[in-house]
């Protein structure tokens, strides 16, 4: 096999051969040679994808309308500042706050309720602080300045950052710069294994946690109060604003998103590995009427 | 670190399975960087020895500039990328943002200076008399170039292993100009650092092996080219 | 009498020093011309340019006497002309591969390129070295396969820098000889950068003496050694007896010369009174152990051994005649007559022999 190397034109020849063959063999090139308007710039959250429910929806997407979907995960600021930008086509975000003002703005159009699923207050299973069981998530977070317990935010203007400053402003304490209150600018996932690296504790949306828990350490010591539930809408971009924006493309996935089909399969996702579904379903319902 | 045996037997596992997303995020990575550095490798020692080759007014600022270059860092070139290629800028016509060609690109454009500066290094680092030799062996401009070139073996493809590791090794970028696609722009870095995000640390640890070993086996490959003796 | 090349109103400057100035020149075909002087007198620099590598500030060559003065006329005279510098500047690959570089540049048939190569390689007796690679040659070795390689393009004309200069002694003159050989029997032109006056006086059939980036003396090397122009010249070519005297007389261009409280025959012409430098080649002193009966030899001088240096193949022999003096002996003369430090002895040399020069300033 040596031997075939000894003659350095041949070598020079088999590795170009072999790139020429890689890359016209690839679907890189395939993917390229389609037309504009099969591509679709998706844009949503780190907690999203990392929750794998679009890994299973896209697919079936893709298989029944032809598009190509593009999914850019980041935090919801960031998402949003891309739809603010024309820079992508569709959002799928969890931050009703900053969608509202992004609505306002002109930025998009149909903003629909897709599904919700709700955020957790987890900690140590010593639970220094003393907030299992409380009813109110503003309450505990309250008791944990207090106490003066280590707390991980995400800090990253993320949907889950969001609601956790949403809390923090009920309560009336600004924890920023404070000793206790750390700032990852990290995804869930990582924010919840410094939290128990730490022994601290954290919000975090309940897929994430569910996904790691096995490995983290971490008690569910707050759920259920309304405040924490983490609402997805999707919005397509407003293409009078920006022309370049796929406008059919955006609509076509948020159509997707709310189809009877679809919200059928969101509803069962995660049962079977994790017991109990990740997301509920709230196509076509009213906010207000959302929680248990 | 049983954190880190997991992970090898982790990688053992997706390799001997040839779980085909794994291998299909290993094929991606070859591709692209390797048509990344063959890119640097065109334009760095093209233009690296003609830097060294010729006098002009000016070239000491100019390599300076290139050393400058062989140091700049990856997730600039990103970001400059992306506002080159969104819709909004210039080159936003193109459409290549989120694209596995956005990527090479940017990766090229990491990896050119380096093999570029180094080139230029080891072509001024010959005999001075020997580019006049071969000139009065009768050898035209290009077969001057192209003999040392070849003389320069050694060092030039020290350059190739050094741009070749930068750019496979390379995540911010790449992430902001690709997109992390599954299935189309994801290679073992970015998924590495998205697996590591989901805290799935024995998948991270398997693809950071992967990736290991492929950068083994192409630098085993060009260390073969570089070591051997031209005799015959 | 044909002229191969012509320098003519060479004018390189370099980072605004004139490095070379030379108004006429010639080389000579099938003759072998070494260029001589100093460190920094521009030897390369001529080399260079005659090579057609360098561009002059003014003035150029004229290669069979049409002008070089564009560089598709530069490229067209590399063709004819082949260039050896000091360093064998070997390829890092095999003998035989360096050797046919050149040839492999002109796109010839691999079958004429063997022959070619396989010829220049006998020629330096280094054909069994064809398959080694070129980084495990020894000094002399390397040099013979860059030597090889400039014949292999079997040139007009073959300018060396420097060529010996990095070599021991037993293989340079190996090489030497050889070369005289080779260039005898191809009849190639030969132009040598040299500063051993040893090598110049064995290889060149011709001269020239750079100094300072101009050009101070030319001839045949007869000419150059026996009749320096000056005492920089002589100094330079190694006439080790350089004595300063005044005229006394001028008889009929035979002049008589009184130097210290001794007095020389020589011829030239010179007016009594001026005051002169008489050189003699230490070639042409004769000693002897005997006082002399009559001989031809007008300058007879007792003298006193003062020191013996042996050389590669003589005797040198520092002599006090009053002056210092300097031959060159045999050793088997040296033996013969029993000659050591210390001995008395008879110094001649003819009134022919004494060159006459002006002092300079």
């Amino acid at each position: 096999m040596m031997k075939m190397f000894k003659n350095s034109k041949t070598v020079a020849v088999l590795i170009a051969a072999f790139l020429l063959f890689a890359l016209g063999a690839s679907d890189v090139l395939a993917a390229k040679t389609e037309p504009k308007q099969k591509n679709i710039i998706l844009a949503t959250t780190t907690s999203t994808q990392d929750s794998g429910l679009l890994d299973v929806l896209i697919p079936i997407f893709e298989k029944e309308t032809g598009y190509f979907v593009k999914t850019i995960a980041v935090g919801s600021g960031q998402a949003m500042a891309m739809g603010q930008k024309g820079e992508a086509d569709v959002l799928l975000v969890h931050s009703p706050d900053a969608e509202k003002k992004f609505m306002a703005e002109g930025n998009g159009v149909n903003r629909r309720l897709v599904m919700h699923n709700d955020f957790i207050i987890v900690g140590p299973p010593a639970d220094p602080a003393r907030i299992k069981g409380l009813k109110s998530s503003a309450e505990a977070l309250k008791t944990i300045a207090k106490a003066g317990a280590l707390f991980s935010s995400r800090g990253d203007n993320s949907g889950t950052h969001a609601k956790e400053k949403t809390l923090w402003k009920q309560t009336g304490i600004s924890p920023a710069g404070q000793k206790w209150y750390q700032e990852t600018g990290l995804g869930m996932g990582q924010t919840l294994s410094i939290a128990a690296e730490k022994k601290g504790y954290t919000l975090a949306d309940r897929g994430t946690y569910l996904a790691l828990k096995k490995n983290l350490g971490l008690d569910i010591l707050v759920e259920g109060d309304a405040a924490l539930l983490n609402i997805y809408h999707v919005i397509e971009i407003n293409s009078a604003k920006w022309p370049k924006v796929n406008a059919d493309g955006g609509k076509a996935f948020a159509d997707f998103m709310v189809s009877k089909k679809t919200q059928g399969i969101i509803k069962t996702f995660g049962v079977d590995k994790f017991g109990s579904p990740l997301f509920f379903p709230d196509a076509g319902k009213k906010v207000e009427d959302l929680g248990k | 670190m049983e954190l880190i045996v997991q992970g090898i037997v982790k990688a053992f596992e997706l390799l001997i399975s040839f779980d085909p997303e794994v291998l299909g995020i290993t094929w991606l990575s070859l591709k692209i960087s390797g048509t990344a550095t063959f890119i640097s490798l065109f334009f760095g020692v093209s233009i690296g020895t003609t830097v060294a080759l010729t006098t002009f007014p000016g070239k000491r600022l100019v390599i300076s500039l290139i050393n400058t270059g062989m140091g700049l860092p990856p997730v600039v070139v990103g970001l400059f990328v992306t506002i080159m290629i969104w819709r909004s800028g210039p080159l936003g016509f193109l459409e290549i943002l989120y694209t596995p060609y956005a990527m090479i690109i940017a990766q090229a454009i990491i990896a050119t200076p380096i093999v570029m500066g180094i080139s230029l290094a080891s072509i001024q680092n010959l005999p001075p008399n020997l580019r006049l030799q071969i000139l009065s062996l009768g050898a035209s401009r290009m077969q001057m170039v192209w003999v040392l070139i070849k003389e320069s073996k050694l060092p030039l493809l020290a350059a190739v292993m050094a741009g070749f590791g930068g750019v496979i090794s390379e995540v911010g970028a790449s992430i902001m100009v690709g997109g992390n696609i599954k299935g189309y722009s994801r290679v073992l870095t970015t998924a590495t650092v998205m697996e590591t995000g989901k805290g799935n640390f024995d998948i991270a640890i398997a693809l950071g092996i992967i990736l290991l070993i492929l950068a083994f086996l192409v630098n085993l490959l060009l260390t073969h080219i570089q070591q051997r003796q031209q005799l015959r | 009498m044909n002229h191969i090349l012509t320098v003519q109103n060479l004018l390189v400057r370099r980072g605004g020093v004139t490095v070379l100035d030379i108004e006429q020149m010639s080389v000579e075909t099938s003759r072998i011309l070494a260029l001589i002087g100093p460190n920094g007198a521009g030897k390369s620099t001529l080399l260079l340019t005659m090579a057609g590598l360098l561009k002059p500030d003014r003035g150029g060559i004229l290669y069979r006497g049409v002008a070089v003065d564009t560089s598709a006329r530069r490229s067209e005279m590399r063709k004819s002309v082949s260039v050896v510098f000091q360093e064998p500047l070997l390829l890092n690959t095999s003998v035989y591969k360096n050797v046919a570089l050149g040839l492999k540049f002109r796109h010839l048939t691999n079958g004429d390129i063997r022959k070619n190569v396989e010829d220049a390689l006998a020629y330096f007796g280094i054909s069994p070295l064809a398959k080694r690679s070129a980084k495990t040659l020894s000094g002399g070795e390397a040099k013979r396969v860059s030597l090889a390689r400039a014949f292999a393009l079997k040139p007009e004309l073959i300018l060396l820098d420097e060529a010996f200069n990095s070599l021991d002694p037993p293989t340079r003159e190996t090489l030497i000889d050889d070369l005289r050989h080779i260039l005898e029997e191809t009849k190639i032109t030969a132009v040598l950068a040299l500063h051993d006056r040893e090598e110049t006086l064995r290889l060149a059939q011709d001269v020239v003496v750079l100094a300072d980036g101009g050009m101070i003396q030319s001839g045949t090397t007869a000419q150059v050694f026996n009749r320096p122009a000056s005492e920089f010249v002589a100094g330079f070519v190694g006439t080790e007896t350089i004595l300063e005297g005044t005229v006394q007389m001028n008889r009929d261009n035979l002049l008589e010369i009184a130097v210290g409280d001794k007095m020389l025959e020589a011829v030239g012409d010179f007016a009594p009174g001026q005051t002169v430098f008489c050189c003699v080649r230490p070639e042409n002193i004769t000693v002897s152990a005997d006082p002399l009966k009559k001989v031809s030899a007008r300058n007879v001088f007792e003298a006193k051994i003062q020191k013996i240096v042996r050389q590669a193949f003589f005797y040198k022999m520092i002599l006090d005649c009053g002056f210092p003096v300097v031959a060159y002996i045999t050793v088997s003369s040296c033996e013969d007559l029993g000659l050591c430090e210390g001995t008395s002895v008879t110094v001649s040399f003819k009134a022919t022999a004494v060159h006459v020069m002006a002092r300079d300033h």
